[in-house]
């Protein structure tokens, strides 16, 4: 069976979608068939994101369905070969995600071949949402260092520990921490929570720092997953993730403030 | 001038607000959502009991239950009012 990597929050806008771009490349990149499904029924995201929106004709809505075939709808990545993308309908209302359409096309995704399906989880904790943490093996909970994202990705953690498929066979989903939009800096002067503050509270264990970037934008604007800016801050910092989900040891880049020297303080630049 | 001293990081910052709210909110939020199903039903019930003979606000009764080992134990505190 694929591996179900489940990208979710609660609170809306905290990188759930830029995430799951990048960790479901960053699995391509190390070998991994991949496949990234957006949940996110009625406001796809992930299609602009990956820079597929072009190209998307079927999406999962048809599937589930029956309008289309997986091969139909699936879109193969340009620049991934091992990288495929099944984006979410525009149209049709999330009570088209059934229980047992997911579930038969995530079984179909793993006869075709895919190690690992990842599903960028809309915010929220109705219908799209507890569909894509139903069938979750792994979570990833994408947090900001900020109060109402913490508390909700604590009942995003409440819901996964007693709604989920492994959860109501006695069982447990792997839980993996993502904290993003980190700003070291102002961690450093207290306006900010810090990563050991977010993980004393959650108690769930840290895969990943990803810091405030601007990398992210330029990713976007362009239509591809930030992780394959190999220079930029935020791609390095997803690497990271991908390789300690894939169970490497990896440091923590990116958590302290950027040391400046004198020539850029006095310029005022520094990025 | 001493007043920035005020806002400095000697001061409680307010991340560390933000850390000391939370601690809080989630441990009441795990409690409740450790608890048994019929929790809400049982502290409604419980609190038109307590109605028929005092006049308490419903904030003025909670009911959580706590586990200690294999044992769970119901706690009830009904704040009475003064006269
Ligand atoms: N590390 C980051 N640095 C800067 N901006 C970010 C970062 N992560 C996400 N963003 C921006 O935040 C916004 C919301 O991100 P998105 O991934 O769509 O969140 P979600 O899917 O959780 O709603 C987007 O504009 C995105 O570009
Ligand atoms: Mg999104």
């Amino acid at each position: 069976m694929a591996i179900v990597v489940t990208v979710t929050s609660g609170k809306g806008g905290v990188g759930k979608t830029t995430s799951s771009a990048a960790i479901a490349a960053g699995l391509a990149q190390a070998g991994h068939r991949t496949v990234v499904i957006d949940f996110d029924v009625g406001l796809r995201n992930l299609d602009l994101v990956m820079g597929v929106e072009r190209r998307v004709v079927f999406d999962f809505v048809s599937v589930i369905s029956g309008e289309a075939s997986l091969n139909q709808a699936l879109i193969q990545d340009k620049r991934l070969e091992r990288l495929s993308i099944l984006a979410a309908s525009q149209t049709k209302d999330k009570d088209a995600l059934t229980e047992d359409g997911v579930g038969q096309v995530i079984e179909q995704l793993s006869d075709m071949g895919f190690e690992y399906i990842v599903c960028d989880s809309p915010a929220g904790i109705e219908r799209g949402a507890t569909m894509a943490l139903y069938f979750a093996d792994h979570a990833v909970i994408v947090t900001n260092p900020e109060v109402s994202s913490v508390r909700d990705s604590d009942r995003i953690l409440g819901i996964l520990q007693s709604k989920s498929k492994h959860a109501e066979e006695g069982g447990r989903v792997n839980e993996h921490l993502l904290i993003t939009r980190y700003d070291p800096v102002r961690v450093d002067q207290g306006e900010m929570l810090s990563k050991e503050d977010v993980c004393d509270i959650l108690a769930v264990k840290l895969i990943g720092v990803i810091p405030e970037s601007k990398a992210v934008l330029k990713a976007s604007n362009t239509g591809f997953p930030v992780i394959l800016d190999a220079e930029s801050d935020a791609g390095m910092a997803y690497s990271d993730a991908v390789a300690r989900f894939l169970g490497e040891d990896r440091p923590l880049r990116f958590v302290t403030p950027k040391k400046q020297g004198l020539l850029s303080r006095i310029l005022g630049g520094g990025d | 001038m001493p007043i920035f001293g005020l806002f400095g990081r000697k001061n409680k910052s307010s991340a560390a607000a933000a850390r000391e709210r939370l601690q809080i909110l989630i441990s009441h939020e795990r409690q409740n959502r450790l608890g048994p199903d019929f929790l809400p039903d049982l502290q409604r019930e419980i609190l038109d009991v307590v109605k028929k003979y005092v006049a308490v606000r419903d904030d003025q009764v909670s009911i959580r239950v706590d586990r200690e080992g294999d044992a769970s134990v119901l706690e009830l505190n009904v704040t009475l009012p003064e006269n």
